[in-house]
């Protein structure tokens, strides 16, 4: 679990901050209400998690509340993974 | 009746929620045609109050200029008032395919198709030419719409950083399987006036086999030495594949939008474009209108060079007076501010003084980077300005906000 979510906290930060920009990004980091991704840049991490983790996220599950916060991108990785 | 007490207390709710989050529009009436002086009831009810207006997007003065007026007056004479027809039942006149022919040679592409907004331009094009074998790679800041037609087609959707070509052409190698590859850009972007790096982009494109879709609203008319738009700016003219852009801002500001570029996608969307094709022809006045706005921006710059005086004679005011601004060339000006609340009170204090300017906050911008976004005119005068910097100047005060950094404006009001 630990390893899922660094792995995601690293995509974030590379494909979502600005250079310059330091905010710092931790599993309860509120990403989308925060302001750090939006729904509509938000399909690159789900089709980065899909094709690393070898799952399909139905877009029903791929929520903006699915989605804003690293721990819960987590879990719902490992609910699919597990499936 | 259907729409029962539970429907109408959830739609209080709502609205009472926005309220509540600072989210609520409210409109202003303006009594006058628009111009760089306007009559504006506000708060609903007041007598309306002469203001210099500094948020339309009336860049080249010609929403009121008189000989646009006397053409429109004459096309409602000479093709009628409506159509009452989508274009291809019987909504066609000879005047529709002359600006059609016109807007082409202006924009220097090879076809143009009239939609009745460049929203609906937006809504339309990427349905009517991409499928699920493609994938659509676009700026993070497009301009809504553009967000809103992307999700109504089938093609795979991504997007890269803000003006990133780096970012950019990662997402360009990624996806080399796809059938096609289409880089999605505004020309300007309309809330930080800075402008598309469209030679690197158009550059990439070539090199890794892409379109490149350019939406040049906030441009036609004025950017670019002959005020063609961000491909003349950037040196890439011929080298956009689809260009959508307004008639509701620069030129004439009425309503009215199109798609140029290939003559082969311009088809595509002339066959498939919903919005095109279930939605009325634009109005006769409107053609007859923005025939006579190209007449004039073809026949001389004068109008693009005096917004771009205009522009950079603001620019210094402001930064002189020890405002924060983005740096650019485009007539949209942003003073930041950062803070939400401080944004809203500046704007308001503006209005008391006489200026009309907007402030935005999230989620119009990101969270942190509130602002007031000024728009500079061609018929703008210098007193106009003059009276506008001295406002800001009296309201920045107040707020002790003049000469301050970025970060020290934050430290004072918090993000």
């Amino acid at each position: 679990m630990d390893e899922l979510r660094k792995t995601i906290r690293e995509y974030v930060v590379r494909e979502y901050l600005e250079e310059g920009d330091e905010r710092p990004v931790t599993d309860s980091t509120p990403l989308i209400t925060g302001g750090i991704v939006d729904s509509f840049s938000m399909v690159s991490l789900k089709r980065f998690l899909e094709r690393k983790y070898g799952i399909a996220i139905p877009d029903a599950e791929a929520t903006p509340q699915a989605f804003d916060t690293v721990a819960s991108i987590a879990d719902l990785v490992t609910r699919h993974v597990k499936a | 009746m259907a729409y029962g007490t539970g429907a109408r207390e959830f739609y209080q709710g709502e609205l009472a929620g926005l309220k509540a989050q600072g989210l609520f529009k409210e409109e202003r009436t303006i009594h006058a045609p628009q111009g760089a002086e306007i009559e504006v009831e506000f708060p609903a009810g007041d007598p309306p109050r002469k203001v210099i207006n500094m948020c339309a997007n009336n860049y080249l003065g010609l929403s009121s200029h008189p000989e646009v007026v006397a053409a429109a007056h004459a096309g409602l004479d000479h093709r009628g008032y409506g159509m009452s027809s989508v274009r291809f039942i019987c909504g066609t006149q000879d005047i529709h395919r002359e600006l059609e022919r016109r807007l082409t040679d202006f924009l220097g592409t090879e076809d143009t198709l009239l939609f009745p907004s460049c929203m609906d331009a937006n809504a339309g094009v990427f349905e009517a030419l991409f499928s699920e074998a493609d994938v659509m790679i676009a700026d993070r800041l497009v301009h809504a719409s553009i967000v809103d037609g992307m999700r109504l087609a089938k093609a795979m959707q991504d997007t890269f950083k803000h003006s990133d070509m780096g970012h950019l052409e990662e997402k360009l190698a990624e996806h080399q399987d796809k059938r096609f590859r289409v880089v999605i850009t505004d020309g300007v972007f309309s809330m930080d006036g800075d402008i598309a790096k469209l030679d690197a982009i158009v550059a990439l494109a070539e090199k890794y086999d892409a379109m490149v879709f350019v939406d040049d609203s906030h441009a036609s008319g004025f950017i670019g030495r002959t005020g063609r738009g961000t491909h003349e700016h950037c040196g890439v003219v011929g080298r956009i594949d689809v260009i959508t852009t307004t008639l509701g801002k620069a030129l004439g500001g009425a309503s009215g939008g199109c798609v140029s570029g290939r003559r082969e996608l311009v088809e595509m969307c002339r066959q498939r474009a919903r919005p095109y094709l279930f939605s009325n022809t634009v109005a006769p006045v409107i053609v007859a209108g923005a025939l006579k706005v190209l007449e004039l921006i073809s026949a001389s710059t004068a109008r693009r060079d005096t917004l771009e005086q205009n522009t950079a004679y603001w620019r210094k005011l402001l930064t002189d007076a020890g405002f924060d601004i983005k740096p650019g060339e485009s007539p949209i000006v942003p003073v930041m501010l950062y803070n939400a609340k401080l944004a809203q009170d500046v704007a308001r204090d503006l209005f008391g003084e006489g200026i009309y300017a907007v402030g935005f906050f999230f989620p119009v911008v990101a969270k942190g980077q509130a602002r007031i976004r000024t728009q500079l005119s061609a018929a703008h005068e210098r007193r106009h300005l003059d009276a506008a910097i001295a406002a800001f100047v009296k309201v920045g005060r107040k707020h002790g906000i003049l000469g301050l950094t970025k970060n020290q404006i934050i430290e004072k009001f918090g993000l």
